[in-house]
């Protein structure tokens, strides 16, 4: 999910992925390389191989599908943190 | 550690994936390791940034199913021959009952691990029945004298033994479990890896 927010903007590559997660969490290039192949198969992220400085570079960028999981998620939360507070209110 | 060095390596120890899969991979860390020399690193800390490539295979094996890696090891890199099938046909009966021989031996091996675990687990039932039984016989008085209080210590020390037990039991599951997926792992690693040229 956090991968699918680091594309959602513009698309983005391995390494600019992991640094932009940095402050958030601490990424292997293995684990991307897995989330990200999961994303694909999932048809969630698109890829596109890019010239850049005389070799290939992929970029990954956000599908449709992708951004209603991302939107779904997002209510989902919402609804978790509603739940959440209303624990906390009961509580006190 | 060089990139050509580092990729070479890599490449041996992942051989076993299947090809589209290795290929993709092995570009991903390629770029990997190309991004951050554009960011001014050097090779070799680009690379060491990449963490060790134990640690990466490891993952990857862990990522990657058994069945796939077995599929991809068994496909034949090349069409046989004729009289290779007809060999293989003819010694169906002589091959077949020995790799099952192995198979069934491997089994049996790792069944004998949870076997010792189950002997844990055995121990300390008869322990705690053992305990509970005598203590009570020795508040329902079925022995008289001196014997009565030999139940009640044989029945505290039987419970003390029980409980010490208990953590036998644990470690000896936790253990058995943890070496189960070390196993596996390692199976996987050896099929990943790049058979030495003959």
């Amino acid at each position: 999910m956090l991968v699918l927010s680091a594309v959602k903007n513009e698309e983005s590559y391995g390494y600019k992925i992991i640094k932009d997660l940095r402050p958030v969490l601490t990424l292997s290039e293995s684990t991307l390389y897995t989330i990200l192949k999961r994303l694909i198969d999932d048809k969630m992220v698109a890829t596109r191989s890019v010239e850049f400085e005389g070799r290939l570079r992929k970029y990954y960028r956000i599908t449709d599908k992708g951004r209603a999981r991302l939107e779904d998620f997002k209510r989902e939360w919402e609804e978790l943190t509603n739940v959440y507070s209303f624990i906390l209110k009961e509580e006190n | 550690m060089k990139k050509a060095e580092f990729l070479d390596i890599l490449r041996k120890e992942l051989a076993g994936l299947p090809k589209d899969d290795l290929q993709s991979r092995m570009s991903f860390y390629e770029e990997a390791i190309a991004d951050r020399m554009d960011e001014g690193k050097s090779e070799e800390e680009a690379i060491a940034d990449l963490g060790s490539i134990d640690e990466i295979v490891k993952q990857i094996a862990e990522d990657t199913s058994l069945v796939k890696l077995v599929k991809e090891k068994t496909r034949p890199r090349r069409r046989l021959r004729v009289l290779e099938i007809i060999l293989l046909i003819l010694g169906f009966p002589l091959w077949f009952p020995l790799l099952m021989v192995g198979l069934v031996l491997l089994l049996v091996g790792y069944l004998l691990i949870w076997v010792l675990v189950l002997v844990t687990y055995t121990v300390e039932v008869s322990l705690s029945v053992a305990g509970i039984g005598s203590i009570i016989c020795f508040f329902g008085y079925l022995t008289n004298g001196e014997m009565n209080l030999m139940s009640l210590g044989s029945g505290l020390s039987a419970i003390g033994a029980a409980i010490l037990f208990v953590f036998a039991c644990i470690w000896a599951t936790k253990g058995t479990l943890k070496l189960s997926k070390a196993i596996v792992l390692s199976i996987k690693r050896s099929f990943m890896k790049k058979e030495r040229s003959k």
